[in-house]
């Protein structure tokens, strides 16, 4: 044990398939950890001892670069071993199960799995069927929890309390995991939540979720404390769901010009990876305002809390 | 995929020869076509109900059931069931399909048209009708309304309906085209048989589950109850114009029950159907992520469900069907998105009317009966009116109030894909005759 940490706290979860469910507690304790892994992050010697032993698997369905990478780094500077799978989910439909592929993994005695796949619930599937602890790196538009507790560290080391402040989440809605787990962690910390974007990207009953719609940019500006600005993804909704590029970047795009009537303090947020010129702008994507590079150092930080602490479960997760 | 349960073969018949003499005794007869209950013994020789009447003493050599406590009733009638041969035996084929029906107290069945090669000829469908001989279980197989059901250019109806099809599905598929549909019907007018419609609009993006406050929650893809209400809207229009028959299968929206309640009124000649869990249970289930509950259409709302108890209630659904498909379970142990659409029914029509609709009061035993015996016979243009001297015995035989645990292992089904695993229903079928057969469950 690296004497850099204190006593290991138990987290009330076994598995992190989601923040919704999730208690204040949890998010707290995962919070605080991530905070002293940043710590680490900053001396000479970034590792620690805390995985050693361990073997974490990646199972990543679907692309993504960011995410892998980052929990790649995580796992790393907690000494675990590494094992890396990359497949896409439709060689799934085709070829071995999800169930088999993992259950063969599995049998190599590795002890927690991190998945990214492109279907909503795919981690249950594992967790019913595995011993291993199971951290949902996104699943189709239904959570990425991982990214939500990235997300909240970095606005909380600006708006220590939440309480009140108003969030806006901008953009695609409807196709997105990161809405929706950011919704649930904001509403844990008390934040009001706030989407904004065309109405065909809002899922239908979202307000049920305890937010407010806001279709006009502008407004939504006006208001906020925090945005995040969600990724457009640009093959998928030209067409029935907004005309044009063009008219997205002009109506919901974040420019500098449309800041001028932001609050001084505003935080501006990006999951990444970034369409520059389309959901934002580059002065905005490096100006004053963006934390978005602190969101990837982030990151792995908070992806390190997360596996060092679910890591106390291994072995008796069920 | 099942083969056996307690050293039983699911591929073979599981009925036996009816008596000679067969007197059932001491039960409460219900005729859902007649509308009255009363207490009677039956005796069936040769299969034909010799008489009903109190009393009837046991002549020797004569087989007798003590039906004290339980219900007689005309055999139940599925409209809309998936017996998957030819093409998909790994999940049902004919025999375990009729054995799950029987099991269920379901002596007659029209089975849908989407089989591989697609039944949309004479010759699949007089294969299909060889197939189904000497069973307890009369299967009527319905044809395709067009070639491969691909919703283009018509099948030989006319022949068809010579060889015995009493109506017309694309099952599986809406048809999209509206020239299609109005030909259909005009031509099906000819013969009198309905078409069976499974309205869907598939202009909308493929999705798994109802579009709802649980699809957003769930980030899941959707479909919107409009997708089947437009294409119920555009039936009823064209059925108006052309004075065609309709039938719309597994109503499952609000939207569309208000769109029937007002073709019903215009008295157009118009009925539909619900399954059992579309009257049973909502989207909410999908929560648990179990492709139990990945059907098409796809489990709705409690306000869905509300319209439908009323509309089942005021008889604006005529039928309660199932939608029997079978998906053996590699196919549906799989992520949420790829399961194949579809749950078991027949095993559990009987059951599920029971508990969700009789027990709670939404419906009298007498109007579940209807829905089940009644109703698709006469939609079907088949004899309504079973119980009476002359006929073929073809009786269900039941207790209304024995509880029972639905496990998905002990049905006679191939598959194991019920939605209502573990639930405890009232309701159980006891003896099923048809066909000089019967079997005991
Ligand atoms: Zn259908």
């Amino acid at each position: 044990m690296d004497d850099r940490l204190g006593d290991k706290q138990l987290l009330k979860i076994k598995h992190l398939l989601g923040i919704k469910g999730m208690c204040k507690e949890d998010l707290d304790l995962i919070l605080k950890t991530s905070v002293s892994f940043k710590q680490i992050l900053d001396t000479p010697n970034k590792k620690v001892a805390a995985l050693k032993g361990i073997t974490v698997v990646n199972m990543f369905f679907e692309n993504s670069t960011r995410t892998k990478i980052s929990f790649e780094m995580a796992e790393k500077r907690l000494s675990a071993d590494v094992l890396n799978f990359a497949a896409s989910s439709s060689s799934l439909k085709k070829g071995e199960t999800l169930i088999d592929t993992a259950k063969n993994i599995e049998a190599m005695k590795i002890d927690m799995v991190v998945m990214r796949h492109s279907t909503p619930g795919a981690h249950k599937m594992l967790m019913d069927n595995l011993d291993s602890i199971i951290i949902n790196a996104g699943d189709g538009a239904h959570e990425h929890p991982t990214q939500a507790i990235l997300d909240l560290m970095t606005i909380v080391e600006h708006i220590p309390d939440l309480k009140g402040k108003r969030v806006t989440l901008v953009g695609d809605i409807v196709h997105s995991r990161v809405a929706m787990s950011n919704i649930h962690a904001l509403k844990i910390f008390g934040a009001k939540v706030q989407v904004c974007g065309p109405s065909t990207l809002m899922p239908r009953d979202i307000e049920k979720m305890g937010v407010e719609v806001i279709y006009d940019l502008n407004e939504a500006i006006e208001n906020s404390d925090v945005m995040n600005i969600l990724r457009i993804q640009l093959e998928r909704h030209v067409g029935a769901s907004f005309p044009s590029l063009r008219e997205y970047h002009n109506y919901w795009g974040i420019t500098n010009e449309k800041l001028a009537r932001a609050k001084n303090d505003i935080l501006i947020l990006h999951p990444g990876p970034m369409n520059r010129g389309v959901e934002i702008d580059d002065d905005v994507a490096d100006g004053d305002h963006q934390v978005i590079l602190d969101q990837v150092l982030n990151g792995v930080a908070s992806r390190m809390a997360v596996l060092y602490l679910l890591s106390a479960n291994i072995g008796g997760a069920k | 995929m099942k083969k056996m349960i307690n050293n039983i073969n699911l591929s073979e018949p599981l009925f036996k020869p009816v008596a000679k003499k067969l007197l059932i005794k001491n039960g409460t007869v219900i005729d859902a076509y007649a509308e009255k209950e009363f207490e009677s013994d039956i005796l069936i020789i040769n299969g034909v109900i010799e008489k009903i009447a109190q009393s009837i003493k046991a002549e020797k050599g004569c087989e007798v059931i003590d039906a004290k406590g339980m219900y007689i009733s005309a055999g139940f009638f599925d409209m809309h069931v998936h017996l998957r041969e030819p093409g998909y035996e790994q999940a049902e084929n004919i025999v375990s399909g009729t054995n799950a029906a029987m099991s269920g107290g379901i002596t007659g069945l029209a089975a849908m048209a989407n089989t591989t090669p697609c039944v949309d000829n004479k010759f699949i469908l007089k294969d299909i009708q060889s197939r189904s001989k000497e069973l307890l279980v009369t299967v009527h197989q319905i044809p395709a309304v067009t070639i491969k059901r691909e919703g283009k250019v018509l099948a030989e109806m006319t022949e068809l309906a010579e060889n015995g099809a009493l109506a017309f599905s694309d099952d599986g598929n809406g048809i999209q085209s509206s020239e299609t549909m109005k030909g259909a019907l005009e031509y099906a007018k000819m013969f009198g048989t309905p078409i069976l419609v499974h309205p869907e609009d598939h202009s909308f993006t493929e999705g798994v589950m109802n579009e709802s406050f649980t699809s957003t929650e769930l980030g899941m893809s959707y479909i919107p109850a409009i997708a089947e209400s437009i294409n119920i809207a555009r039936d009823i229009e064209i059925a108006r114009y052309v004075d065609g028959k309709v039938h719309f299968q597994h109503v499952s929206a609000k939207e569309s029950v208000e769109l029937i309640r007002k073709a019903k009124k215009e008295k157009l000649k118009i009925t539909c159907e619900v399954t059992p869990h579309h009257f049973s249970l909502t989207d909410d289930k999908v929560r648990t992520f179990s492709t139990d509950y990945k059907m098409n259409p796809p489990l709705r709302t409690q306000e869905d469900v509300d319209a439908i108890h009323k509309a089942l209630k005021d008889g604006i659904i005529d039928v309660i069907a199932t939608d029997h498909a079978p998906h053996p379970s590699e196919k549906k142990n799989v992520e949420f998105d790829f399961a194949p659409f579809g749950v078991l029914g027949l095993e559990t029509m009987f059951s599920a009317g029971i508990t969700y609709l009789v027990k709670p009061k939404k419906l009298s035993l007498m109007e579940f009966l209807k829905k089940i015996t009644v109703n698709p016979r006469k939609i079907l243009n088949l004899e309504p009116d079973l119980l009476k001297k002359g006929r073929t015995a073809e009786i269900t035989i039941f207790d209304q109030n024995k509880k029972w645990k639905v496990d998905r292992r002990k049905l006679k089904s191939l598959s194991l894909n019920t939605c209502f695993h573990d639930d405890t229903h009232y309701g159980k079928v006891l003896y099923t005759i048809n066909n000089g057969k019967i079997f005991k469950a």
